[in-house]
């Protein structure tokens, strides 16, 4: 199961934190830091797994990727391949780039109720929902014109039966 | 299933990160299955691909697919000896864990001191405490399985101490210096003798470098203790001046003065045993006589034992510190048998004999705790057990005769208590019969609070709770069944290098050996598939137990009376009679006949009144309903008019006009009493307006 996953740009700020445990507040950030604390000190060649066990207690890995200033993180435990998680964070960032096209970490901070829609729609509970960036491109066109449509105003007809019939 | 893995070995695209991580899963699952030699040669394959490629990440998983593969066929790491060579040295943090991890699970008693070794070295670079744990105690570990020579055995020992000796549990420390004391059970004096001497010496080297871990001091101290003088080449002096400065620098350590000044005190014992003249130097003097004013009880025991010690001649200390007893036990006689002749003798001149224990004021046997058959507590004593529970009537036993062995003990009212208590404990509390009058007085009381049925469900639902246990149980395996898939993860990664150097060559041929008899770590290889096995079959045990508990609890119900309705207000006729008589099955049946709207709303009144006339016991039901009518009294009026009265019940369509007109509608009042009896329409009460509607 996946146990987390961050997105920290490379200054420490943590940009999105999504975690699929139930943790404490102060736990989280401490994770955080400790998480950063261990990617600011990888080499660029060096490979992208990383042992979490000292942070995230037993049977948990670390898989991150470095993309212009942010790092994509995943922790997992031995159920998932490393391989895979970091395929994964390839659809993740593919799908943020056919969303807000050429992506940046400002669309990052400021769309992050859509980043949050696509990230739930890859990853759910800790279990990986979907692989394919075009399905989920997909889910989130549509609920950005639902709630596109939901900001204007329709009317609602006043009997019983018209609610009924709708 | 082998020719499905085969193919997907085949067919997968290499090229990409999700094609390898397939790949790397067939490896998983090839390692795991039943041994097939096609499938193992193409995992083999798919692995030397990845130790090729240049990206660190399929190196990574190369090497960790080497060691699931390395249980099943040791050769297969030979091919890639020179890769791993190449990932140990690689700057890469993971990639050197993985192999060493992988080098950890291929130790054989033959490369075991090279591997030992780059792992001491690579454990002393650690800066993260929590790895270096872990790395040092699998070096201990190696070191323990495959020490080639017990010489080597120490140095190795001695440098993981050195550097990572606060880490290590406490229980290797001991467990070498049992090995030094026990030497290796050879009979072999010389041998032993040599090793102890040379781990005296470099104890004494080691001894002057600043800032050793607390365990590793002890263990100098100790050896230094038991063995500094043995061998005649260090004098006395010499070795207690260093124990000395040992507990200067380390005086906030107290477990390291202590053995110290242990230390000290076997030195001046073996010395006066000798016949040597004693010379103390003074600064252990001054040490001691701190000692003797220190703040820890443990350290001015020591210090005084010292200085019993030394006051004694050469034949006591001879017996109670032989010089090279550390291995043998001491034998304590509890009951003082020695001390026998002096009592007798002490008794004839007419001293008091000893009170038995178990009388003494304020003494309170510890064997109390244990039996309470036999206890006789004084009565001025603290007590500690629970007073007795209250005892209902006059029982007719004896005050039984007491279990101690005098006779001259007066008897006191409290200890038959005591007596009563652990004997009706014994006696089994469930039965309904209530001896000993512990339960409540329940004669002539006519119902019980359902207790007869409280017990069964109680039972059926402490099985149910029993069953949870059980899932939780189950759950809880089958996680660690799978979690202990033992993931050995190990590193294998190679480069095809055009120039391969000598040196690591060398180092190749010596990690990898090439002898035929493959030592196995079976240990470690049992532990982990012990484990497994005990969680599979907790599972499975648990798995059975659940479906014997489940099938217990299905049947269970089926033996269980319904237990009584708890809101049964003390009338015990509305039970029985309220299933036989249904006023609502009537109304049905009166709806489905009743096709003539003329005589509808007619029939139907005086059917009602029959109804309530029948039933006293149907009242709470049958009163319910004309209130029902009353509220559809205001709905149907105009509802009569308007055909859209269904609103109101959503589903029910009454189509036929005329119907509608005749009376209320009987469909609705049904429903809507539904809706009343949830609601918990009071049954009493006056409703003056029932028959409005019917007449109406």
């Amino acid at each position: 199961m996946i146990k987390s996953v961050l997105v920290i740009n490379t200054q420490g700020k943590p940009r999105l934190t999504k975690f699929y445990d139930i943790l404490t507040v102060e736990k989280q950030q401490e994770l955080l830091r400790s998480v950063f604390g261990v990617l600011c000190s990888r080499a660029d060649n060096v490979s992208n797994f990383v042992e979490a066990e000292s942070i995230f207690g037993p049977d948990s890995r670390l898989v991150y990727k470095h993309y212009a200033t942010l790092y994509f993180v995943i922790v997992f435990d031995s159920s998932e391949n490393e391989l895979a998680m970091l395929d994964l964070i390839q659809v993740f960032v593919e799908t943020l780039d056919k969303c807000f096209r050429n992506v940046s970490e400002l669309d990052i901070v400021f769309n992050y109720s859509k980043l949050h829609n696509i990230l739930d729609g890859i990853i759910f509970g800790g279990q990986v929902m979907e692989t394919s960036s075009a399905e989920i491109i997909r889910a989130v066109e549509e609920i950005s014109k639902l709630e596109a449509a939901s900001n204007s105003i329709s009317l609602v007809p006043k009997t019983v039966s018209g609610w009924r019939s709708r | 299933m082998y020719t499905v893995v085969g193919d997907i070995f085949r067919k997968c695209d290499s090229s990409s990160n999700i094609g390898n991580a397939v790949l790397y899963e067939c490896i998983c699952c090839v390692s795991s299955i039943h041994l097939n030699p096609k499938l193992l040669e193409a995992a083999a394959d798919v692995i030397a691909r990845f130790l090729k490629s240049d990206s660190h990440n399929l190196k990574y998983m190369g090497i960790d697919a080497l060691g699931r593969l390395i249980k099943l066929s040791p050769e297969i790491a030979e091919q890639h000896q020179l890769a791993v060579i190449d990932c140990l040295e690689d700057p890469d943090d993971t990639l050197k864990r993985k192999t060493f991890e992988l080098l950890y699970k291929m130790t054989k008693s033959s490369n075991v001191e090279v591997i030992v070794d780059r792992m001491i070295d690579y454990m002393i670079s650690i800066n993260d405490n929590h790895y270096k744990t872990e790395i040092a105690s699998r070096c201990v570990e190696l070191a323990e399985q495959f020490a080639p020579s017990n010489h080597w055995f120490i140095q190795t020992m001695n440098k993981v101490f050195e550097h990572a000796g606060d880490l290590v549990n406490i229980k290797v420390a001991h467990n070498l210096m049992r090995l030094i004391a026990e030497g290796f059970g050879e009979d072999d004096d010389t041998a032993d003798s040599q090793l102890r001497s040379s781990a005296v010496e470099s104890y004494l080297h080691i001894i002057g470098e600043p800032k050793l871990p607390s365990v590793f001091l002890q263990v100098i101290c100790w050896v230094l203790g038991e063995y500094g003088t043995a061998d005649g080449k260090f004098s006395a002096s010499y070795i207690t001046g260093k124990l000395c400065d040992v507990a200067e620098s380390y005086s906030s350590d107290e477990t390291v003065k202590g053995y110290a000044v242990t230390a000290l005190m076997k030195i001046y014992a073996f010395e006066i045993a000798a016949g040597r003249k004693l010379d103390i130097l003074p600064e252990c003097q001054s040490l001691i006589e701190e000692l003797s004013a220190s703040h820890s009880t443990d350290l001015q025991q020591r210090a005084y034992e010292l200085q019993a010690v030394i006051g004694l001649d050469v034949r006591a200390i001879g017996s109670i510190m032989p010089s090279d007893a550390s291995c043998e036990d001491i034998e304590v006689d509890k009951s003082l048998s020695f001390l026998n002749g002096y009592v007798e003798k002490s008794l004839e001149k007419g001293a008091q004999p000893y009170i038995p224990e178990n009388e003494r004021f304020g003494m309170v046997n510890i064997s109390n705790f244990r039996n309470q058959d036999q206890l006789e507590v004084t009565s001025h004593g603290l007590r500690f057990e629970a007073y007795e529970l209250p005892k209902p009537s006059v029982q007719s036993r004896t005050p039984p005769i007491s279990v101690a062995s005098s006779t001259e003990l007066v008897p006191v009212p409290e200890p038959s208590y005591y007596r009563e208590t652990p004997q009706t404990a014994p006696v089994p509390s469930s039965s309904d019969t209530g001896p000993s009058g512990l339960k409540l007085r329940l004669d002539g009381v006519q119902k019980k609070w359902g207790r007869p049925t409280y017990s069964s469900s109680s039972a059926s639902t402490s099985n149910s709770s029993s069953l949870k246990v059980v899932n939780g149980v189950t759950q809880v395996d089958g996680v660690s069944s799978g979690n202990s898939k033992t993931h050995e993860t190990s590193y294998d990664s190679r480069r095809p290098q055009v120039e391969i150097s000598e040196e690591k060559q060398k180092l190749a041929a010596s990690l990898f050996g090439g002898s035929s008899k493959t030592e196995r770590r079976s240990s470690t290889g049992h532990k982990v598939a012990k484990a497994s096995s005990h969680a599979s079959e907790k599972f499975q045990t648990s798995k059975s137990t659940t479906i014997y508990s489940a099938d217990n609890a299905v049947e269970k119900p089926n033996l269980v009376q319904p237990p009584p309705d708890l809101l049964d207000l003390g009338e015990p006729i509305v039970a029985s009679s309220a299933p036989s008589v249904d006023p609502f099955r009537q109304l049905e049946g009166l709806l489905d006949s009743a096709q003539d709207p003329g005589t509808f709303g007619g029939t139907k009144a005086p059917d009602f009144m029959a109804l309530y006339a029948e039933t006293p016991a149907g009242g709470s039901a049958g009163v319910a309903l004309p209130l029902s009518l009353n509220r559809d009294g205001d709905n149907l009026i105009p509802g009569l008019s308007n055909a859209s009265s269904n609103t109101v019940h959503g589903g029910t369509t009454v189509t036929n006009p005329s119907q509608i007109s005749k009376g209320p509608n009987v469909k609705e009042a049904l429903e809507k009493d539904a809706l009343v009896r949830q609601m918990g329409v009071t049954p009493s009460g006056q409703n003056p307006n029932l028959f409005k509607d019917l007449f109406g």
